[in-house]
């Protein structure tokens, strides 16, 4: 409600980090809501005034403590509420890693994301892959996992519009996984300062749907390229590879 | 005046009320008496606010208007971006929130407070301030060197903090870290001070419940630091040879791990943000007690919500980690032990609105400031459940709404604590009673803007707005204009905010100079330094130390005619 | 400048304040070597491989500097026993022995890294070696120190002056002797 206000939701767990955060909302913002009308209300109510002294309240009689008390009944009831939401969102985006489509493999450096998609086979580390510099393809309504690298320093792997966000290690391969549900073109920035160019990390995350994803692939992959199919996209990919 | 102790010199010296004897040198470069320390530690601190509040001007310049000359810093590159954001972040913590709020609150009110003449170790007092300045020294002239300053922001992570070639700073990086080193060592012999001093030399009398709540949180405070940095330090060490000898500690490609500079800088990391917090909230149980001529309702609750937050505390560092490669098994724990840090601060922030019920509430300028710090705080705390929940972290993680968020626990915390206990102690530093409308002025000229500042960070950072980027241009989905609106409404505030701050030196300077007498207890308070001269002398009461009969926050109390009883007062 | 607070006579916790201090210093040492310390055995947990580098360090001369630091605590002991009885120049005598104690602990490390040097077992050979020369090192600098505060102690306690210093000066030489019992094990014998 409140997230996706502002950014699309492009993953299958985004609507549930959305809703985990309208949740949160709801239940500190009536608290600090009450909070603060008694703040205010206490301020101007006993405000001084001529010939009526403060009252001598030591804060241990049990009627007035039992309001403090009474209070960390509703908290807990939401504290509880929440670990137990946070904990199912974390379990399903971070803990489980269900069966994949197609896997990719994302690598950061100063100051580049190389990103390596399988070609046609669909199998990552042969001949056909494709290797593209600063944009990722993926197809809409596919599992994929991420094997995450990072060359140099920490990186971070973050694409707000899935809710996605894995740290970068050099010296380890971290995987993780998303389901794109939203075709079009998003941002995929480096959350994790990495040295004076962490600011011109920007890639681009292209979702398309299965057939124009298959067809990106058979254009790019590098044995279709070498065979002599020259087209825009594979020029354009040079390009990107320049830059 | 309650008197049962002589003045007595240990050595028969005539050092003690002699200050008359004493040099230049003696009496303000070097001085042993803590009230002078104290305000060696605060002017410090200020000084170096005002650096660090240059430092974000100069970087939320570049953000509002991207590219242009900033005045009084030119052009921010990306490298001067990064080592302006980390020398903020490091400044302010390391340089403003401790020396302020721990070391010149603590020297100033512990033996005032406790009815002391001086800390117990006067000598290590000094040295304690001459390894600070040092260390400030040090951090300020890495921006002076070959690389400039390190820019790896103020958490350090490695490799990037480790390896020249990848920093781009290789010795700025190392006079980072030494300086944070040396400003740690600094703050644990006065921590060692500040415990000692206030459990041996109270007056005679004052027991346990009788502590005023500063003086209280400052010590626990300086547990707190003291248990929680001894990691870090030799974390430090680590990372100062894996830099200068080659060592290979944090290094993965030879072995090392650069997971375990995390945990060692957030084991550290997260009870460091109750180490300043908690002289913020004993300062504010002062003011408002006093304000509203009101006992601290539930002392003891207050001081078991202090030690039950300090104990959590030690268990949550990971939730700083939850996305950090970790294993994610753990952050399910971590998020329960990080939520259960909402049931003892929410208790206390009801003790102290439980507080203000059936008082008699003045709004002078320290109470505005106290009131301030309830309100802000109590946003700061409730934005951290967001964060402190794991699943929704996987999206909040590095954001702005982080930023915001823990913007609205320092900035309470540093500024508004520190405003709170600067005005309300200014009668007894400086004798002089500050200009009332002055302060209230300077008060709604700083809080209305440092609103306007943060909160538009929460909406950029819930749409995915990341930190420490120089220049959201470079992203489409960042660039929009009303996102660069937004980042112009938080620069314009502050550049107003930090404007509004001529109003506070001006009028401390007027008030220091020309400022109406303060006497001996112009607030009318009951704790014991207001029953020494304002300003004390050398000795803090020439004529002998006080004896403590009763508790620090007898205000109103029934039995007794004026609405305040001092704790010197015989029965 | 030797006029001594009131503060600093007063002991309402009903504990010398310097004992009190001292106790402090010490807890916040015991973190510092408890992150370092922790952090080699989680280290060493994840790599099993460091068993080999750790068998070519010496378990004889770490078992010999074991016993003269054990030694030395022995002396600081009876330098206290002396300060009681008001014998400065006997207190005094004994503090010398345990600064003797702590040179000839620092003399046989010196022969011990110099051999371990010239075999290519430097502090940057891997994170092992890194850890020991830390760990050692700054162990090492903790005996400089407790020494060179010790010499100013026996000068005092000499002219039977501060006499309470010796016990001070005593419990932190222990815990420093204490230290090289955790790092003896945990660098020397498990192999």
């Amino acid at each position: 409600m409140i997230l996706n206000s502002v950014l699309p939701e492009a993953s299958t767990y985004a609507a549930d980090i959305d809703r985990l955060f309208d949740v949160i909302t709801l239940l500190v913002g009536v608290p600090f809501l009450i909070a603060s009308f008694l703040f205010f209300s206490f301020i101007f109510r006993f405000k001084k005034r001529e010939g009526t002294p403060a009252k001598y309240i030591t804060g241990t009689e049990h009627q007035y403590m039992k309001w403090i008390h009474r209070a960390h009944v509703p908290i807990l009831l939401f504290d509880v509420i929440i670990v137990v939401m946070a904990v199912n969102v974390w379990y399903d985006v971070k803990q489980d890693l269900p069966e994949a489509n197609s896997t990719v493999r994302v690598i950061a450096q100063q100051w580049a994301w190389t990103f390596v998609h399988p070609g046609p086979d669909n199998v990552l580390d042969t001949a056909d892959d494709i290797v593209t510099i600063n944009e990722l393809h993926v197809a809409k309504d596919t599992l994929y996992h991420y094997k995450l690298e990072a060359l140099d320093v920490l990186h971070d792997f973050s694409v707000p519009a899935f809710r996605l966000k894995q740290d970068a290690i050099p010296g380890r391969v971290i995987t993780g996984w998303f389901e794109p549900t939203l075709a079009g073109e998003f941002g995929i920035q480096c959350a994790e300062i990495c040295g004076i160019g962490h600011g011109l990390m920007p890639a681009r995350l292209i979702v398309e749907d299965r057939a124009q994803h298959a067809a990106w692939i058979a254009e790019n992959s590098p044995l279709s390229v070498a065979a002599g199919v020259e087209d825009e996209s594979a020029s354009e990919r040079t390009r990107l590879a320049a830059r | 005046m309650a008197e049962s102790i002589p003045v007595e010199h240990a050595d028969g010296h005539a050092d003690h009320g002699g200050h008359h004897e004493m040099s230049f040198s003696e009496k303000y470069i070097f001085p042993l008496d803590h009230k002078m320390i104290a305000m060696q530690y605060m002017f410090t601190g200020m000084f170096m606010a005002v650096i660090g509040g240059f430092f974000a001007y100069a970087f939320r310049m570049q953000l509002a208007f991207p590219g242009i000359n900033v005045p009084g810093w030119g052009v921010v590159t990306p490298a001067d971006y990064n080592a302006l954001v980390t020398s903020h972040g490091s400044i302010m913590i390391f340089w403003v929130a401790m020396p302020v709020l721990i070391a010149a609150f603590g020297n100033y009110l512990i033996p005032l407070m406790i009815g002391a003449d001086d800390m117990v170790f006067p000598r290590v007092n000094r040295l304690s301030y001459q390894i600070f300045l040092l260390s400030a020294i040090i951090i300020l002239a890495s921006f002076f060197v070959e690389g400039g300053a390190f820019g790896g922001a103020w958490t350090a992570y490695p490799p990037l903090s480790t390896k020249a070639e990848y920093s781009l700073t290789g010795i700025g990086s190392t006079m980072w870290i030494l300086a944070v080193a040396l400003e740690f060592v600094a703050f644990l012999l006065g921590g060692i001070n500040f415990i000692t001093t206030a459990m041996n030399s109270r007056a005679p009398g004052m027991k346990m419940w009788d502590i005023p709540m500063v003086v209280w949180m400052i010590v626990i405070a300086s547990i707190l630091f003291m248990l929680s940095v001894g990691p870090l330090l030799a974390g430090g060490i680590m990372m100062m040879f894996d830099q200068q000898l080659g060592t290979a500690f944090f290094d993965p490609d030879r072995g090392g791990d650069p997971i375990l500079w995390q945990h060692l800088f957030w084991f550290f990391g997260h009870p460091e943000v109750y180490v300043v917090l908690l002289p913020a909230v004993g300062i504010v149980a002062d003011v408002m007690t006093v304000f509203s001529r009101k006992k601290l309702f539930g002392y003891k609750t207050v001081l078991y919500t202090a030690i039950g937050t300090g104990v959590l505390s030690f268990t949550v560092w990971a939730h700083h980690q939850f996305v950090a490669g970790i294993d994610p098994r753990m952050a399910n724990v971590f998020t329960v032990t990080t939520l259960l840090i909402s049931v003892p601060i929410a208790e206390m922030m009801f003790v102290y609105i439980a507080t203000l019920y059936g008082g008699s509430i003045t709004f002078k300028t320290p109470m505005l400031w106290a009131l301030a710090f309830i309100f802000e705080f109590l946003i700061g705390g409730i934005t951290g459940i967001f964060l402190g929940a794991s699943g929704n972290d996987i999206y909040m993680h590095d954001t702005y709404f982080v930023l915001a968020h823990f913007h609205y626990t320092f900035y309470p915390i540093a500024i508004i604590g520190t405003f709170a206990g600067f005005t309300h102690w200014f009668p007894k530093m400086f004798g002089k009673m500050m200009n009332d409308n002055l302060g209230k002025l300077h008060f709604w000229l700083t809080i209305i803007p440092f609103n306007l500042i943060f909160l538009p960070l929460f909406v950029l950072g819930a749409a995915g707005q990341h930190r420490r980027i120089y220049d959201y241009q470079n992203f489409p989905e960042l660039s929009l204009p009303w996102m660069q609106d937004l980042r112009q409404l938080a620069t314009i505030s502050l550049c107003v905010m930090l404007g509004a701050q001529l109003i506070f030196f001006y009028n401390v300077i007027k008030s220091w100079m020309s400022g109406p007498a303060a006497g001996k207890n112009p607030w009318r308070a009951s704790t014991l330094e207001w029953t020494a001269a304002s300003p004390p002398p050398h000795g803090n009461w020439p004529e002998g130390l006080p004896t403590c009969y009763r508790g620090p926050y007898e205000y109103s109390h029934p039995d007794h005619e004026e609405d305040y009883w001092p704790q010197n007062e015989p029965a | 400048m030797s006029a001594r607070p009131i503060a600093t006579t007063r002991s309402a916790a009903g504990m010398p304040t310097p004992r009190l201090a001292v106790w402090w210093v010490i807890a916040s040492e015991i973190v510092i070597f408890g992150g370092l310390l922790g952090s080699y055995i989680m280290h060493r947990i994840a790599h099993g491989e460091w068993a080999e580098y750790a068998a070519n360090t010496n378990t004889m001369i770490g078992a010999t500097n074991t016993f003269v630091l054990l030694t030395s605590s022995l002396f600081a002991v009876l330098a206290h026993q002396a300060a009681e009885r008001g014998d400065g120049k006997t207190a005094a005598r004994f503090l010398y022995m345990t600064t003797g104690g702590g040179l000839v602990f620092l003399t046989i490390k010196a022969f011990e890294w110099t051999s371990e040097i010239s075999h290519g077992m430097t502090i940057t050979a891997n994170t092992f070696w890194s850890f020991y020369y830390t760990a050692a090192g700054i162990h090492a600098l903790h005996v400089i120190a407790g020494m060179i505060i010790m010499l100013f102690v026996a000068q005092t306690a000499k002219r039977n002056e501060d006499l309470h210093r010796v016990e001070i000066i005593g419990i932190y030489w222990h815990f420093v002797d204490i230290v090289w019992i955790f790092l003896f094990p945990l660098l020397y014998i498990a192999k």
